[in-house]
């Protein structure tokens, strides 16, 4: 189709195709990592049975047939953020091994593409992961209602998951090309992670409980705000450095 | 001729500084033991303060510090700018060390447990410790050199910015226990505020100090290795260096063709 194409238009050769497409490489990275993802289903299925079974050691490690309030946004927070680990240590892994970082590095394209695709990958496997295994959660362990929390949880998880969608695809890329990566994939992520905890743990603990004072208000607002910049500034940061990982 | 013996100038200096050094920690000490005076309700246990705080704050600047040298190196390229980077990190790893013992120790006196979660400034100071105590293993995991020194540099300025943030998030999420640090330097009578600035200040020339030291041996090791290897007639570029988690020093001594350029550090 080039090749029709470029007689017609012989100024745009001398134009770079770098930043032509920043969106479209994007979308093209995403397709393929999902259609990847849905061929192989290498991710997404670990990750929510191992949430489910994480559940279950959790009933038995804690003695208890119903949780609530913290104890129970404890064990969602850490159940999804472990989960989440096992979906970041995959998350190069398949272009580190055969090839897809040198064909990547070949294209002319921008790199930071590579960046937003893949923490869009993440985003999706985590919201597939906790469609499967907050129901999961509310049905198996939770004693309040799930209902009436919903909305919170909901804005909650979303915050949350862009920032561990954010540092867990640096983290990954850092980690990939090492000779102990899935060692140090986790290494570098749980402490990167724990303000991430905190906010969301303390954001859902509230709406967690089985008689609500006067209905369900929102997950208090400041975690909101502190999950969001944390967002914002792991943003920035890995938009700023994920091209130094990219060099060879 | 007297310079003969460091050729490349990355040692000068290191004689004044560490007696300025020796003479700051000494007036410190001092201030701390003979001036200062006791307070009301710790007594003498108190005293840890005029190390435990400096060492925080140096441990923490420290951390940033490496970051922005890490952003340097980033910019220029220039392996100088990477080693002074984990020379610092390193240096204040150790930093961190002492302070998370101090402040045991300070919490065991006056609050009667080893460890307090409730304590924002402990548990962040904690957070930190656990992050950057996963440089080293990084550095260590990879080979090449050059992609070391960037994958080190990237980590660098994340967790460089990561220290306040840290402390903003867990800060929120406890109930405040721990003397602010600021608040408390602006509220304390003036003795006490004399003595813990001199007790900074000490604390801080004893960090420069020990990284020139540093960074000084580790050139002088590279640089005899390179002679080492030069004498034994082996091709000087040959990739004979051990898997290490210390950078990479290009030096004028291992190539000869550069032997007339710039100094190493």
């Amino acid at each position: 189709m080039s090749g029709v194409q470029t007689p017609q238009r012989p100024r745009e050769t001398a134009q770079p195709v770098r930043n032509a497409g920043l969106w479209r490489t994007v979308a093209a990275l995403l397709r393929k990592e999902l259609l990847v993802e849905l061929r192989t289903l290498e991710s997404v299925p670990a990750m929510s049975l191992f949430a489910l079974s994480t559940f279950v050691v959790f009933h038995f490690a804690l003695n208890r047939n119903s949780v609530e309030g913290d104890l129970g946004a404890g064990i969602l927070w850490v159940t999804l953020l472990f989960a989440a680990i096992l979906g970041i240590n995959r998350l190069f892994v398949a272009d580190a091994d055969q090839g897809g970082f040198d064909a990547f590095l070949l294209a002319p394209v921008d790199r930071s593409a590579m960046l937003i695709a893949k923490a869009l990958t993440l985003l999706a496997y985590l919201a597939v992961l906790e469609l499967i295994a907050v129901p999961a959660f509310a049905l198996l362990l939770l004693g309040a209602p799930l209902g009436p929390a919903l909305p919170g949880l909901v804005t909650t998880l979303v915050l949350a998951d862009l920032g561990v969608a954010v540092i867990g695809t640096l983290v990954a890329a850092m980690a990939v090309r090492t000779r102990a990566r899935d060692l140090l994939g986790p290494l570098l992520a749980l402490p990167l992670l724990v303000p991430v905890v905190i906010g969301g743990a303390r954001a859902t603990s509230p709406l967690l409980v089985q008689a609500h004072p006067a209905g369900v208000g929102g997950p208090a607002i400041r975690w909101l705000l502190t999950l969001g910049l944390y967002d914002l500034v792991f943003g920035l940061i890995a938009f700023a450095l994920f091209d130094f990982l990219l060099e060879d | 001729m007297e310079r003969s013996s460091r050729p490349f100038g990355y040692g000068n200096g290191l004689r004044t500084l560490s007696v300025v050094t020796v003479i700051a920690i000494a007036v410190a000490l001092g201030l701390v033991f003979f001036y200062a005076p006791l307070e009301a309700e710790q007594g003498f246990l108190q005293k840890i303060f005029y190390v435990h705080v400096p060492l925080a704050i140096i441990a923490l600047c420290g951390f940033v510090l490496g970051g922005l040298l890490a952003i340097q190196h980033l910019r220029t390229r220039d392996p100088r700018w990477d080693m002074r980077s984990y020379v610092v990190i390193h240096m204040s790893l150790i930093f961190a060390v002492g302070t998370l013992i101090t402040g045991s120790i300070w919490a065991k006196g006056s609050w009667g447990h080893w460890w307090v979660w409730s304590e924002p400034t402990l548990v962040s100071f904690l957070i930190i410790f656990l992050l950057y105590a996963t440089y080293q293993p990084l550095r260590f995991a990879i080979e090449d050199p050059e992609r070391q020194a960037r994958y080190a540099s990237v980590f660098a300025i994340t967790a460089g910015a990561f220290v306040p943030m840290n402390f903003i998030a867990v800060r929120l999420s406890t109930a405040y226990l721990h003397p602010r640090v600021l608040g408390s330097t602006s509220n304390l009578p003036g003795p006490m505020a004399l003595t813990f600035l001199v007790s900074l200040v000490a604390m801080a020339l004893l960090f420069a100090t020990l990284c020139k030291y540093e960074l000084t041996a580790k050139h002088t090791r590279s640089q005899l290795r390179a002679l080492r290897r030069r004498l034994s007639g082996e091709l000087a570029d040959a990739p004979t260096r051990p898997r290490s988690a210390v950078p990479a020093i290009q030096h004028a001594a291992a190539a000869p063709a550069r032997a007339a350029g710039r100094p190493v550090l």
